[in-house]
């Protein structure tokens, strides 16, 4: 075997004109090298079309910063989601464009369920796109910011009860009144959610550091308060008497503003569709 | 260094921006002198060495160990989040070595970019990594760790027997490309506030596949990979990848690299169609070597091919200053 002599490789000082085969292997060549160009720049960009067209919002992880400042910082790496006790974080995948790799929430299969009690995501993330406190420079929109650190109801024997964290994910909202059982003073007996539900939750009566399958803990009760009982923030949400819309009085459920937006009542609630859901990114409005 | 090698080192870094490797200017007198003397070399002695060389065994020593280090590090991952054992969380954009931060520096870099501001954690990380890569020799991440790397060794194999049975064609692109999609990535992060790259990086989508489960991400990777069987041999790596220059400009300096030996080449090129890089190895082309002993520029990889496939031990791993001590 000999060494192929490379085309560049003239033993000639003076450099002699370019066959007319070299030049049109040098155009190809340009020709290629566009196209991977373009194929590749195409593909980065293709990533914007999700973000153009599909507005539907994502609950973020708590801590997250302004989706903006979340999809510039955020490195992709699911240490949020090798750290959640109950696993409520997954990654986004190719259609959600820029999203590709992003940690959100699902809370109607899982909500995050403060079991870990320290927001153990915030503390993994490497980049600062889950924070504790927002740095000053980020500014902060009005009503994203919680009037007082929320107290874990599951802590609030402890010394420090209160969870760290100054900003909301969103706010649950009651969207289907007219279906939600304490409006109508229906109970509630069974699995919430049937058999086959997968989604956990810490239930401070069974195990306080182990959450366990909300199929593995069936309810009997005689006014369904399903989210309010459940919900890990305390005075996020009540049973109120309000009046309905005819004047009479009924019983309902009434989000308050320490709600954090962690999403337990949209996953506990047992009817379906849910009656209640959390708007991510949404702001307190007073 | 002398002035030969001097100037070499240097020419190394342009060809490693894209520039096309070039015959040296000058060469020093001891080389000069075996240049010489080979084109007086014996050629029926030269015929016995090639003889014996087609019948030498294949070895794969490094390759095998490359290969070893590569799964057990990217298992790691793995076995970190599914047994829950904590040696190694997260993925290979970001990490934690037994609690300690880890960060890719292409990432680090595009995150740094886009955000414009920048926590501790992210600065530990980085500067860990880029201290562990310039040790072991910059874009050693790329052969050693980036599990795109190994599949596309792989999918390399499929489109050189694909040559062989004169299916396709290797299509060679302008080596440029890779700086430019550099600039432009590093550009697009600054401007618009998203990480671009990210998004389509093929490292990360491995990473993250092999951890987190498979997605539809993966369908970009295997359009990578069909356009490297069918149409331009390993393109991504060589002529696209910011994350390679990145890691390259860490290798400038480093002191891992493969060492070149002129006296003992045969100049037969078998370590060029090995390479991944083979425009790093043009000092092994006859009369070109500056000196008679030349490390390998920084875009090498320091994968070992060359090394398992040299018959004559020409190419071998060196670390710059331990080699004098031992």
């Amino acid at each position: 075997m000999s060494e192929s002599k490379p085309p560049d490789d003239t033993q000639t000082p003076a450099t002699p004109p370019p066959s007319r085969e070299r030049v049109r292997q040098a155009r190809r060549r340009w020709l290629r090298t566009i196209l991977l160009t373009g194929g590749v720049m195409g593909a980065a960009l293709s990533g914007f079309l999700p973000l153009v067209y599909a507005r539907t919002k994502r609950l973020r992880p708590p801590g997250a910063l302004d989706e903006k400042d979340f999809l510039s910082s955020c490195i992709k790496c699911g240490q949020c989601v090798q750290v959640c006790p109950v696993q409520a974080i997954k990654l986004a995948d190719l259609v959600d464009g820029f999203g590709v790799g992003t940690p959100y929430i699902d809370a109607r299969e899982q909500a995050c369920d403060f079991s870990c009690d320290a927001v153990q995501c915030i503390l993994a993330c490497p980049t600062g796109s889950l924070a504790y406190k927002k740095p000053a420079f980020l500014g902060s929109r009005k009503g994203a910011r919680l009037a007082a650190a929320p107290i874990l109801k599951a802590k609030e024997k402890d010394a420090e009860p209160t969870l760290n964290l100054s900003e909301r994910i969103g706010v649950a909202r009651l969207t289907r009144p007219e279906a939600c059982l304490a409006i109508q003073g229906k109970g509630f007996k069974g699995q919430v959610r049937g058999p086959s539900f997968q989604g956990r939750l810490r239930y401070m009566e069974v195990d306080r550091w182990k959450p366990i399958g909300v199929a593995e803990h069936p309810y009997d009760l005689a006014e369904c308060d399903l989210c309010v009982r459940e919900c890990p923030v305390k005075g996020a949400i009540s049973i109120e008497t309000v009046f309905a819309p005819d004047g009479s009085k009924r019983k309902s459920p009434v989000v308050h503003e320490p709600c954090v937006g962690c999403g337990v009542c949209e996953m506990i609630c047992p009817v379906e569709p849910t009656c209640i859901v959390v708007d991510a990114r949404e702001v307190w409005n007073t | 260094m002398n002035q030969f090698l001097k100037r070499r080192f240097f020419d190394q870094i342009a060809v490693m921006f894209g520039r096309e490797p070039k015959k040296p200017a000058a060469i020093s007198a001891p080389a000069q002198q075996i240049h010489v003397l080979k084109r007086a070399t014996n050629k029926e002695k030269l015929q016995a060495a090639t003889l014996a060389h087609e019948r030498a065994k294949k070895v794969h020593k490094w390759r095998n160990l490359r290969w070893a280090v590569l799964i057990v590090v990217n298992l790691m991952f793995t076995f970190s989040f599914w047994l829950d054992i904590q040696i190694l969380e997260g993925a290979l954009t970001a990490s934690r070595f037994v609690g300690f931060h880890l960060i890719d520096l292409n990432s680090a870099l595009q995150v740094m970019l886009a955000h414009k501001h920048i926590i501790v954690n992210l600065v530990i990380g980085t500067a860990t990594v880029f201290v562990l890569w310039l040790i072991l020799g910059g874009r050693s991440f790329c052969s050693w760790v980036c599990p795109y790397h190994l599949v596309a060794e792989w999918a390399e194999k499929i489109h050189l027997y694909l040559v062989q049975k004169k299916l396709v064609t290797d299509q060679n692109i302008d080596r440029r490309l890779r700086t430019l999609s550099w600039i432009v990535f590093a550009v697009l992060a600054l401007a618009t506030g998203y990480t671009m790259f990210e998004s389509i990086s093929p490292t990360g989508i491995l990473s993250r596949a092999l951890i987190y489960g498979p997605g539809l991400a993966l369908l970009w990777v295997l359009a990578l990979l069909v356009f490297e069987v069918f149409f331009s041999r390993r393109a991504w790596c060589r002529y696209a990848c910011p994350i390679g220059l990145t890691y390259g400009v860490v290798g400038i300096l480093s002191p891992v690299r493969v060492k070149y030996k002129l006296d003992s080449c045969f100049h037969e090129g078998d370590c060029r169609k090995v390479c991944l890089v083979p425009h790093v190895l043009d000092t092994v082309i006859k009369g070109r070597a500056v000196d008679t002993e030349v490390p390998i520029g920084p875009d090498c990889t320091r994968c070992g091919l060359c090394v398992d496939t040299c018959p004559t031990g020409s190419l071998t791993f060196d670390v710059k200053g331990l080699s004098k001590l031992l």
